[in-house]
């Protein structure tokens, strides 16, 4: 099973076996013990619920600590569910980073880098006017839309509040898996900041695929 | 430790001299020819070394029939077979691009003398 948990380390390039210098993200992924499996018949979908992370037993609510309990598993930090390629695995099992290899396509989701209340600029990437020369327009959005219409046409991208939303990440490349030290190696930048918690599924893409053929 | 440093630690050679800008070094490195492999070599002048941990990559100028070379080479990267230094220069700057307006006998670097 391509799905697992992890935090976010950050930055760095390394080497590949053909002699390539490629710039990864580095995540600390697993071990995931499988909290509970949620069947067609009984919940009316099948999905694996992944956990990560150790937590304090006080810092459960009672209704998690007893799911837990019911399960016969470790309390873990961060749950998680997954409904793709999740054939042969029962509650109880241990996912670690094993299950990943060089080339393998995985989409990893994040919650972005929060940016506050951020202007037109910075949030759409909007060009901005003259800096001098008695252009009184400097980061401003400028117009809004025609007066004919006389109000503002919905969806028209303004300042606002930028950031901390869930983001995926689709098709990136695994460029090595670290089994003894729990570490996956993913090709290009991943949503969030340090720390964060990821989610790392088996690609979307490659499950279309697979299930095309 | 820091499990990037610790990446990056394990990414960098264990023997490789250590060169300033202005030391003339041969550079063996990979190149695919044809779809074989062979080691090519490639000998100059260091104009430039820059960077730390596996990063670290080095600019080498050759004046190659009368046209001058300059290839940078990664030197923590695997397709680097291995870099020998064979003079070590004298040199008051750190990167060495006023060779580049010089020809001939002005392009010369002074020789450092080991030391005995």
């Amino acid at each position: 099973m391509k799905n697992i948990l992890g935090r976010k380390v950050g930055m760095t390039s390394v080497f590949t076996a053909e002699g390539t210098y490629v710039p990864v993200t580095v995540i600390e992924a697993g071990p995931c013990t499988v909290v509970e499996r949620r069947t067609k018949a009984e919940h009316g979908y099948d999905a694996v619920a992944l956990g990560f992370g150790s937590v304090k037993r006080e810092r459960l609510t009672r209704a998690l600590a007893g799911h837990f309990k019911k399960q016969g598993v470790e309390p873990a930090r961060f749950v998680r569910e997954f409904r793709h390629d999740i054939d042969g695995v029962e509650a109880g099992a241990t996912i670690t980073v094993a299950e990943f290899a060089p080339g393998d396509r995985v989409d990893v989701i994040g919650v972005s880098k929060g940016h506050g209340f951020a202007g037109g600029i910075k949030r759409h990437n909007f060009s901005g006017g003259g800096a001098s020369h008695g252009s009184m327009i400097h980061r401003q959005p400028a117009s809004n839309g025609d007066t004919n219409a006389g109000r503002t046409v919905k969806g028209s991208r303004r300042p606002g509040h930028f950031g901390v939303d869930r983001t995926t990440h689709q098709n990136l490349e695994v460029v090595r898996a670290d089994a003894e030290r729990n570490l996956l190696l993913v090709r290009g930048p991943v949503p969030g900041p340090k720390n964060a918690l990821v989610v790392i599924r088996k690609s979307v893409k490659a499950v279309k695929a697979a299930e095309g053929s | 430790m820091n499990v990037i440093d610790v990446l990056n630690g394990e990414a960098r050679k264990e023997h490789v001299p250590e060169f300033r800008p202005g030391d003339t070094v041969k550079v063996y490195s990979k190149v695919v020819e044809g779809g074989k492999e062979r080691v090519q070599m490639f000998e100059g002048v260091v104009t430039v070394h820059k960077g730390g941990g596996a990063s670290e990559s080095i600019t080498v100028r050759r004046v190659a029939h009368g046209v001058g070379v300059d290839k940078t080479f990664l030197v923590h990267s695997p397709r680097v077979e291995r870099i020998e230094l064979t003079k070590r220069g004298i040199v008051r700057r750190s990167r060495l691009y006023y060779l580049s307006e010089r020809i001939g006998k002005a392009a010369r670097i002074k020789e450092k003398k080991a030391a005995k």
